[in-house]
């Protein structure tokens, strides 16, 4: 009686997702085993090395929040049917303006730092993003390469830029830092709790964000049309709906959030823009978007994971030194496997044994009636 | 053992002595709850053109699938050459010689004639040896049966008429001595369709056996030796084509049917609402689809387009909506031309009083994974019922939602639901609820009731007839003609793109049968 | 510029060419066949460090090599399982494909050798040498040819020369036997096939065991014929500008070698050209070069310089319709 039965809601959403990091989490530490380490002790360290003290909290919270923008920009895209690879090169084109705009207004408040960083940011982040969305839309080439090509035309202009233009003299490819009186202030100077963790008010903006998505795509009118093409392109040519400029405002607005995380690392934390400042976060990002079903309730949780990870895995290479911190990176590319590429594989499984068990308790329900 | 009865009461005595080309006992095959092939009886002799005609759905298509291997028949026997046979995927029919040119050629664009040819059947590892080899049979082929084509042209620059050259040559290259031809004219010129049938005749005349799937009534009579008639996965006769006439066919096509009973009084009509002029559309791959079509479309009455699927009616729909830029011609709703530039022009359309009923509601009149509420959305997003400025009113969209599945009884009551979830009746009833619960001028409506349960088509027929009595303008369009006769005040033939005559909905089915053959009624009187 | 610099410059753009020719064929292996392939980057990199650490451990750079082919098969099998059985999405199995070589070649390296990632040097013996193609010094003393003989064409690794050869062989075997002809013709119209009785899937998994091939030699030669040892991300994104040259070589062998030279020209010169002044124009960054790859690629996808069109089926997984 193996009779298969659509999984319910909380299966897909809940069940699956948290099977696949359950298996990542296995495999990683089936290769701790193999290094001759104790994997349980491990995972111990790399869970108190997230949230094991308001330190660490602050960050797996910072961490998170870099996530939340990069995930929310796959996310956003993945609405409207397109594919963006280019948080990368989003966010780091992202940083130029963020940083000019913060170099520029260091001498006045940080309140004008904190936003004319992030007009610069999103401002930057959407046109390098938009380009794509136009050549997509327009031209025909696929997003996915071309997002590709630009995250990596991105690091060549940065350091053109960060080598050449504004950069710091004397230092290495990076700007000047940005001066005491325009500097955004951490979390830990209101709340002591977090020490001097780098979380601060991005957090915020992090989940005004998380808000502001949701309502963009299920409760305003440009929502109601980016999910229409990206579920049914047929059925929203019908609804007169315009693909070129629905693709093109899409995108822009996925490349301003890829590009919020500037705000977050480079203004206000490294306080300067440095070569490669992203570090991956990008592509991380999308997978912090599948795991989170694309939702920004999912999203807030998947970066949380993935935040926590990340900052887990620098403990542990501190607590654990012979167990090298690239572990983390294994298990994120291993979440990344399961829960993006191969998701059909739990799935028949199980729908079986959903399936067995609701034929089993009809049978029994029969057999008392 | 089920007995072929019908086959061999009608079939020359001659025929049973040598053993059939194929002989199908008793095949049935069904997807989920619909039973495509019933019980089917066929007999095929050999060195014949064998037509099977019938309508749309008729099961044609299946049958000739579990022929080809594609499709496993849930009950019944295979014979080929009066050898018993349980056929398992395609390349096993065209060991046993049977080979089918599908209505979708199966070429791969890029590549030459030669290597689409060779593909699958190559024989050694390295190509020299088969090119020549299959160089050398094209050219016996071509001397044979008339099938010329350049070995070395790539695929892509061939007209479609030679692409199916290649398809038959394809199966008579790997031995095919069944050839089956799924709706060959479908794609053809007049003209390549005649010389197809050249080619026919003489694949017959040397040996092979054809079967030649199609709805034309034209074609049938001109090549065929015997005909079998499909209706609704039932066989209902095999005749010789000598012994048959095109209205008698066309009435076993059709069958006696109730007609449909509308209750409706006679149409008044108003002012012209929809006009169309010189209108030709020509699609994404270039083939015209709608060929210098006029008519109009007067208030308080219902115009239906009747007609064979295929014969350009979903482009004549798309372009009267604004969805797709018409070749030539103009399209006027109240006087005004629809002006075909840019993008959205579907929704410039929905403003000058055009309401869309679109002929596959799962392809664009729904989003089948929105909830129903957002399917009522659907088209009027912008409109400022649903939300002032940028945002979108879930409440207002819901109560607008609750107030249509009040009025149009769509089940279940629940505007929260997945509408994928909602049988195909109140799928449509959505749309339509959507369509018609606003201020409208005209309403186009394509195939209202396909997939829909009986219940279901009664109210959909009752409102568009109330649409019609409270003056608005109807277009309906349908394959299915007790639909199209039960609810028009008018009707309209299209055939290939044209409109071939105008017919009063009392006109018989005769006249519709050969009208929608694209005969002539007066000729065949 | 003279003669005697422009050898050097030819020379060192071969060397960069290599990699990225063999890993522009195994990209095109895969993608003729109708799977894309984000993840050559990841099969470079997992390939250059089973190389180097098994040359390492047991002081056979062959047994190096075959470590290398294995890992990259194993990893392009982990693709066509996600890709092709469990119809998943080929470019996010690509990404974590290459995440996974990142975190897993460091956590396997520092693990076994304790040097945060890298392993140790090989010695010269223990390396892919170059190979002295006969009469080179003789044939060198011949004006203009002499040095272009002795000096460009002679003195590679084994593996220059395969990777050269594996373009007319490649081409070859496209254009000449059976199997290229259902790799085409799958990567097409991979329907056109199964009505003609051939196995989609088979076709697809031998497709994707050459690319693993490929990306394995590729990454052996990073890492014991034109390096030394491995050391963190050492294909430094090279398996992405080789998925660049792929396209913008319209998935064919013989322009591959070309945009795989081209771009290795490209690199080459982005070293020498550093701090040159050019009349009118002036310095020319370096970065300007560096992006030059990327920037061409995208002209070309947005159909300004000719039209480069993938095969048809690339990205979709193949369902029987039954």
């Amino acid at each position: 009686m193996s009779a298969r039965q659509p999984l319910p809601k909380w299966a897909t959403n809940i069940l699956m997702p948290a099977m696949n990091v359950l298996l990542a989490l296995f495999v990683g530490g089936l290769a701790v085993a193999v290094i001759g380490e104790d994997p349980i002790e491990a995972m111990r360290v790399l869970a108190y090395g997230a949230f094991g003290s308001g330190y660490n909290l602050g960050f797996t919270l910072h961490y998170a929040t870099s996530l939340t923008f990069t995930g929310l920009a796959v996310a956003i895209a993945f609405h409207a049917g397109l594919f963006n690879i280019g948080g990368e090169g989003q966010a780091y084109v992202a940083g130029l303006g963020a940083i000019m705009m913060a170099l520029w207004l260091d001498q006045t408040h940080w309140v004008f730092v904190l936003i004319g960083a992030t007009v610069g940011a999103t401002t930057l982040g959407a046109i390098w993003a938009a380009i794509p969305g136009y050549l997509q839309a327009k031209r025909g080439s696929h997003i996915v390469i071309t997002t590709i090509m630009f995250n990596f035309i991105a690091s060549a202009f940065m350091s053109y830029m960060l080598a050449q233009v504004i950069t710091n003299p004397g230092a290495n490819a990076e700007t000047r830092t940005i001066a005491e009186t325009g500097r955004i202030p951490l979390l830990s100077e209101y709340f002591v709790f977090f020490k001097h963790s780098p979380v601060n008010i991005m957090l915020i903006f992090g989940i005004l964000a998380l808000i502001g998505v949701y309502i963009l795509v299920w409760r305003t009118k440009l929502g109601f049309k980016i999910r229409t093409l990206g579920m049914n392109p047929d059925a929203a040519r019908y609804a007169g709906i315009s693909a070129v400029s629905i693709i093109v405002i899409t995108m822009a607005i996925a490349g301003a959030l890829a590009g919020m995380m500037a705000v977050n690392e480079a203004v206000s934390v490294q306080k300067r823009l440095v070569v490669g400042y992203v570090q991956g976060f990008g592509f991380i990002g999308i997978a912090v978007a599948f795991m989170g079903r694309a939702h920004p309730v999912g999203i807030a949780l998947a970066a949380i994971l993935f935040g926590a990870l990340y900052q887990g895995g620098v403990e542990l290479a501190f607590v654990m030194p012979a167990v090298p911190s690239e572990l983390v990176v294994v298990i994120q590319a291993l979440v990344i496997l399961f829960s993006g590429a191969m998701d059909q594989m739990f799935k028949p499984v199980l729908e079986r044994v959903f399936g067995a068990f609701r034929t089993r308790s009809s049978s029994t329900e029969t057999e008392e009636a | 053992m089920v007995e072929n009865q019908t086959q061999n009461a009608q079939q020359p005595a001659s025929a049973a002595e040598l053993p059939a080309a194929i002989d199908l006992k008793g095949v049935s095959k069904s997807f989920g709850p619909v039973q495509a092939n019933k019980n089917i009886n066929l007999t095929v002799k050999r060195n014949s053109i064998h037509g099977i005609v019938g309508e749309n759905g008729a099961g044609k298509s299946t049958l000739m699938s579990i022929l080809y291997g594609f499709y496993t028949a849930d009950a019944g026997e295979i014979f080929v050459n009066g050898q018993k046979v349980s056929i398992k995927d395609s390349s096993h029919a065209l060991e046993l010689g049977v080979g089918m040119v599908h209505q979708h050629f199966m070429l791969v664009e890029n590549f030459t004639v030669l290597e689409n040819i060779i593909l699958g059947a190559e024989g050694d590892h390295l190509l020299a040896s088969s090119k020549a080899a299959a160089r050398e049979e094209l050219a016996r082929l071509a001397k044979d049966y008339g099938l010329e084509v350049d070995p070395d042209a790539v695929i892509e620059d061939l007209s479609v008429g030679q692409e199916q050259r290649v398809e038959i040559l394809k199966a008579l290259y790997r031995g095919a001595d069944v050839l089956i031809l799924d709706e060959p004219t479908g794609v053809l010129t007049p003209t390549e369709a005649d010389q197809l049938f050249r080619i026919l005749e003489q694949l017959r005349d040397e040996g092979k056996t054809i079967i030649l799937i199609t709805h034309k009534l034209r074609e049938i009579m001109a090549i065929t030796d015997t005909v079998s008639v499909m209706r609704q996965g039932t066989m209902v006769g095999t005749v010789a084509t000598e012994d048959t006439s095109p209205d008698k066919l066309a009435e076993m096509m059709v069958g006696r049917r109730v007609l449909l009973q509308v209750e409706k009084t006679a149409a008044q009509p108003g002012q012209k609402v929809l006009e169309v002029e010189g209108l030709s559309v020509t699609d994404e791959m270039g083939v015209p689809r709608v060929k210098n079509v006029s008519f109009d479309v007067h208030a308080g009455e219902i115009v239906g387009i009747a007609g064979v699927a295929g014969n350009g009616q979903s482009q004549l729909l798309e372009a009267i909506s604004g969805m797709f830029e018409p070749l030539l011609g103009e399209v006027r709703i109240n006087g005004k031309a629809i002006d075909f530039h840019g993008e959205g022009v579907a929704d410039e359309v929905r403003e000058m009083g055009l309401a869309h009923v679109p002929e596959d509601r799962h392809k664009m009149g729904l989003v089948t994974q929105f909830e129903e509420w957002e399917n009522s959305v659907l088209g009027y997003e912008d409109s400022e019922k649903y939300g002032k400025g940028p945002m979108l009113s879930l409440s207002a969209a819901r109560s607008e939602a609750e107030k249509r599945i009040e009025m149009f009884d769509i089940r279940p009551q629940n505007p929260r639901l997945k509408t994928a979830n909602f049988s195909g009746g109140n799928q449509q009833k959505i749309v339509l609820a959507r369509e018609m619960d606003r201020d409208l001028d005209i309403l186009i409506v394509g195939q209202p009731t396909r997939g829909v349960d009986i219940g279901a088509i009664e109210f959909i027929h009752k409102q568009i007839i109330r649409l019609r009595d409270e003056g608005k303008a109807v277009l309906l369009v349908s394959v299915e003609l007790d639909e199209i006769r039960a609810l028009s005040d008018r009707v309209l033939v299209m055939f290939d793109g044209e409109i071939v005559t105008q017919l009063p909905p009392t006109a018989s089915e005769k006249e519709f049968g050969l009208a929608m053959a694209g005969l002539d009624p007066a000729e065949n009187e | 510029m003279g003669f005697e610099d422009i050898i050097p410059l030819l020379n060192s753009s071969i060397r960069f060419a290599v990699p990225l020719l063999l890993a522009c064929l195994a990209g095109l292996y895969s993608e003729r066949s109708g799977i894309v392939d984000i993840g050559l980057e990841g099969k470079m990199l997992g390939a250059a460090f089973a190389a180097a650490a098994v040359a390492a451990l047991t002081g056979d750079v062959w047994l190096g090599m075959l470590a290398a082919i294995g890992v990259s098969i194993s990893m392009s099998m982990i693709h066509a399982v996600a890709s092709i059985n469990l119809r998943g999405n080929q470019v996010i199995s690509g990404v974590a494909l290459n995440f996974l070589a990142l975190g897993g070649t460091v956590f396997i390296g520092h693990s076994i050798f304790k040097r945060g990632g890298t392993t140790p040097n090989l010695a010269k013996d223990e390396r892919i040498g170059a190979i002295e193609l006969p009469l080179a010094q003789e044939i060198g003393q011949v004006p203009v040819i002499g040095p272009i003989y002795e000096q460009l064409i002679s003195g590679h690794s084994i593996i220059v020369y395969f990777a050269f050869l594996a373009v007319p062989i490649t081409a070859w075997v496209l254009m000449k036997t059976r199997f290229g002809l259902r790799l085409r013709a799958v990567g097409e119209n991979p329907k056109a096939l199964d009505t003609a009785g051939i196995s989609v899937f088979l076709l697809r998994y031998q497709a994707l065991v050459i690319t693993g091939i490929l990306c394995g030699i590729a990454g052996a030669y990073l890492s014991t014929a034109q390096g030394a040892n491995f050391s963190e991300n050492m294909t430094a994104g090279r398996g992405f500008i080789a998925l660049a040259a792929l396209i913008f070589a319209k998935w064919k062998p013989w322009n591959a070698l070309w945009t795989c030279l081209l771009f290795g020209v490209l690199s080459a010169a982005q070293i020498r050209l550093q701090g040159v002044e050019f009349p009118i124009i002036g310095e020319v960054p370096v970065q300007v070069i560096q992006a030059a790859p990327y920037v061409l690629t995208v002209i070309l996808l947005a159909g300004f310089i000719g039209r480069a069109v993938p095969p048809k089926a690339v990205g979709q997984p193949y369902v029987k319709e039954r």
